[in-house]
């Protein structure tokens, strides 16, 4: 017989979870405890160690899928017929039979501790409903003939729990009844009587919570053509995902691989990427950064090509092989020696205190297969132009792997986004929450420069430096800014720290 | 982050830190000490080898805890590996009279006073608030609420001073006090109830131990943003004595506990220990560690652990291998027996909790029970 694993609410009221990682495949035997599967939940990466002893029959559900606590993850099969689990499963149902004093002791093989507030609440709302059905039982007339057995006692309810579990079930058919009752009505079901005034009837519309019914209307589905499967007839967001999947397939056009819908496909055009993980982080950084700290830009156009020569010198040096060079090295080492100089850019703003930071935890903006992360580099300040190359590249090799601890992004005192590798002159970056200083390094490219009063090409580049306006003056970020300028268009004055 | 504090130069100890006290060294070689070695001249090797059975029955009944946890069998757990030797060794120095008020970690210290791990899981599972009468093991129910045990042990401890037989009734031949003990963290040891406690057991010379385990992390807030010195140094504001011991050091914290307590139970009043220990797990299990220590820190901390160092001295003393070897065959049955007792946890029956209302029985309750009674036969005749 096999045995099946649920996802459980790992953390307190988390209700799902991602699969990262399955630790075993079809058909390894596992041992209670051994680690399956790892799974990213809204607060952590947990790994689950088995309940069971077995063979694994199959693996329930697909790396990379969100799924709901109660999910089946994981079928094992044979192992210990003394499991303890199944023990703990057929004595719940036995027990809340004979103890009718706790309707709470419902069987339910699912409901495991820690299975999740959601699925707690939607079942101890489905009791309470029909909890006082049993008081006009008289009128049941399965009920009624019986005669009253001896020794029998009238207590103050006359219920009882199989019968209080009919009711149940009556009531449940009764509902749905209406419900089939209510779709019929003229007002939903629009061919059926023809030449009614459809307006004048009461229409009672389909059960949905609030976000599955904005996401109807967004979608612009009606819900009544939704089958509902919710424990109260209502349509859930699955029943409306498969909906709109359904419609999908249905109505699926010639050129699957064309990004773009023709009209004709109706409203399903707009694809639906969920917000989560670092994409909600940043969303939400960006927009607490956008709204709290009012934020100044300026830009410098800077004469790069000195930094260009100096990058080359670097490659070629005997001492630097084996490291990658960058102008975002030279940029690096630019901001240090600024913030040195105008310490107010490299510091945190509390409403009632600046604190100014004495030391560089550098970060650098990097796109990742993860998202946006922006890592940084501890006491830069501390680090040769050497050691802050090597600090660069593994900084950089770590995101694109995906393996940026948090501990490597927390503590962060100033920014560098490098636009510039995608091409981008400039633009104006936000602030990372914490911070007051932010510099976008623009691409580096020739251009017509004028010197001594004639045009010649340089390689030119545009700084764009955004500042926390309550903490930094428009004059203090102008120096700092003239300050990295004045590296990038001569990096012999780096010579001078 | 901590380069952000200011680093306070002490150099002459103005503010009073106490000395830490080590028996046991890292290397597991013993230290003398004057005080406070001769507090544990009397245990054996056959003695301790009992305390280290009770530190491995505690990581395991954790391990499966945890465990459990994940696998939906239990809605929360709050690790305590790593705090096996402050546990079990504080507890080992009590005597059964003493009365202790445990935080939610204290799985080393209910193992000792013999609660069993269904018992102590009752809560973590969600079918009971809590398993065990706390008057069987004079050990009070988990207080989930951080720091609100502290001020119960204090107030309970006043009260033994006005009763002053109440304890002795167990133990007819001691004419010494009980004492009692709160057993709280560093978090813990910020909030406001642990100072009022402190300042109450001060002026009514109240016989109670303030046992800090001090795991250097509340949570993710770690022990140097708390508090600028060593949790013991503040003993001396209230004006009784505050002691520090390295509190993975078994030996160090069976002296230092065995020391308070006489104290204690010869009228002296409070005693402060900050045992300094780590926590090696989350802060339960609905937290992610990664997220605010590095594993460097983890690993630097796992090599000081207890259980390893008091293994390491055993051998030394000349413990066969055959005792680990039984030791863990056991450890795994137990583990099984942890898993087994708390998947067959049965809910209490409703009835229980009319008796434990009052002390002893109450007209308006007794008609309630009744009332209950009556409403459940009602539904029995269909059967």
């Amino acid at each position: 017989m096999s045995q099946i694993f649920e996802l459980p609410d790992v953390g307190e009221g988390l209700t799902e979870a991602d699969i990262l990682s399955w630790k075993v495949a079809e058909g390894d035997s596992v041992e209670v405890n051994d680690v399956i599967v790892e799974i990213e939940t809204a607060k952590s990466v947990v790994e689950l160690p088995s309940p069971y002893s077995g063979t694994v029959e199959s693996l329930l559900v697909a790396e990379g899928e969100t799924v709901e606590t109660g999910t089946p993850i994981i079928a094992i099969s044979g192992g210990d017929e003394s499991g303890d689990d199944h023990k703990q499963r057929t004595r719940v149902p036995s027990e809340a039979a004979e103890d009718e004093a706790e309707p709470d002791d419902e069987p339910a093989p699912q409901a495991l501790v820690g299975s999740g507030p959601k699925a707690d609440s939607v079942k101890r709302r489905a009791r309470k409903r029909p909890a006082p059905a049993p008081r006009p039982a008289p009128q049941e007339p399965e009920r009624a003939p019986q005669p009253a057995q001896p020794g029998e006692k009238k207590g103050l309810l006359k219920g009882s729990l199989p019968n209080w579990q009919e009711l149940q079930g009556r009531a449940t058919k009764l509902v749905e009844e209406g419900r089939e009752a209510i779709r019929r009505m003229p007002a939903n079901g629009r061919n059926e009587v023809a030449g009614e005034p459809t307006g004048s009837i009461p229409h009672r519309p389909t059960l949905a919570k609030p976000p599955v019914r904005k996401a109807a209307q967004d979608l612009g589905v009606d819900l009544a053509d939704v089958k509902p499967t919710g424990d109260n007839g209502q349509v859930t967001k699955q029943d409306l995902m498969n909906y709109v999947a359904h419609i999908a397939e249905t109505t699926a056009h010639s050129e699957d691989g064309d990004f773009w819908n023709a009209e004709s496909i109706g409203d399903d055009r707009i694809e639906r990427i969920k917000v989560k993980g670092v994409r909600k982080a940043t969303a939400r950084a960006m927009s607490q950064s956008a709204f709290t700290a009012p934020h100044v830009s300026i830009f410098v156009d800077v004469d790069a090509t000195r930094t260009m020569e100096f990058v080359k010198r670097l490659k070629k040096s005997p001492k630097y092989e084996g490291v990658k060079v960058t102008p975002l090295l030279i940029l690096a080492k630019a901001v240090i020696y600024a913030a040195a100089r105008n310490p107010q850019v490299n510091a945190t703003w509390t409403d009632s205190e600046i604190l100014i930071k004495h030391y560089m935890n550098l970060g650098i903006a990097a796109a990742t297969p993860r998202g946006l992360l922006v890592p940084n580099i501890k006491n830069a300040q501390d680090l040769t132009l050497r050691e802050l190359a090597v600090a660069l590249n593994d900084l950089t090799a770590t995101a694109r792997e995906g393996k940026t601890q948090p501990s490597d992004m927390s503590g962060g005192t100033f920014t560098i986004t490098n636009i510039g590798v995608l091409g981008i002159d400039t633009g104006t970056p936000i602030l990372n929450p914490g911070e007051v200083g932010i510099l976008a390094f623009g691409t580096i490219k020739q251009k017509p420069w004028v010197v001594d009063g004639e045009v010649i090409p340089r390689w030119v580049t545009t700084l764009g430096g955004s500042f926390d306006h309550r903490a930094v003056d428009g004059d203090l970020s102008a120096r700092f800014m003239a300050d990295v300028a004045a590296i990038l268009e001569e990096p012999a004055l780096l010579l001078d720290m | 982050m901590p380069e952000q504090q200011t680093t306070v130069e002490v150099p002459s100890n103005p503010w009073g830190i106490p000395a830490r006290l080590q028996l046991l060294n890292e290397e597991a070689q013993l230290q003398h000490d004057d005080k406070f070695s001769p507090y544990v001249e009397d245990i054996d090797r056959e003695t301790l080898q009992q305390v280290y059975r009770t530190m491995m029955l505690t990581r395991r009944f954790d391990d499966e805890a945890t465990a459990l946890q994940r696998q939906g069998q239990l809605a929360l757990w709050a690790p305590c590996k790593g705090q096996e030797a402050a546990q079990v060794g504080s507890a080992f120095a009590t005597r059964p009279e003493d009365f202790i008020f445990p935080s939610y970690r204290e799985h080393g210290v209910a193992i000792s006073r013999g609660i069993d791990p269904g018992e102590l899981l009752a809560l973590f599972r969600g079918v009971n608030t809590c398993g065990w009468k706390p008057q069987d093991h004079n050990f009070q129910a988990y207080t989930l609420v951080l720091a609100a045990q502290v001020p119960h042990a204090t107030g309970y401890a006043m009260g033994l001073n006005f009763d002053a037989d109440f304890g002795n009734e167990r133990d007819p031949n001691s004419d010494e006090k009980p004492a009692v003990l709160a057993y709280f963290g560093d978090g813990s040891s910020t909030e406001g109830e642990v100072h009022e406690s402190m300042v109450f057991a001060a002026s009514y010379n109240a016989p109670v131990l303030f046992f800090v385990q001090n795991n250097q992390w509340a949570i993710s807030v770690p022990f140097s943003t708390q508090s600028r010195v060593p949790i013991a140094t503040r003993a001396a504001g209230y004006g009784f004595e505050g002691l520090r011991v390295d509190g993975n050091d078994i030996l160090a914290v069976v002296a230092a506990t065995r020391y308070a307590l006489e104290k204690i139970r010869a009228g002296e009043g409070p005693v402060l220990i900050e045992a300094e220990t780590y926590r090696l797990g989350a802060h339960t299990t609905a937290d992610d560690p990664t997220k605010y220590r590095t594993n460097e820190e983890l690993e630097s901390r796992t090599l000081h652990e207890p259980i390893g160092r008091l293994e390491k001295y055993l051998r030394a003393q000349g413990t066969p291998d055959s005792f680990f070897e039984e030791l863990m065959a056991e450890v795994k049955e137990y583990g099984a027996s942890v898993r087994n007792s708390a998947l067959n946890l049965q809910n209490p029956r409703f009835e229980d909790f009319f008796e434990r209302v009052y002390a002893s029985a109450h007209p308006l309750v007794q008609e309630e029970a009744q009332w209950f009674q009556e409403y459940q036969e009602g539904f029995e005749e269909q059967n």
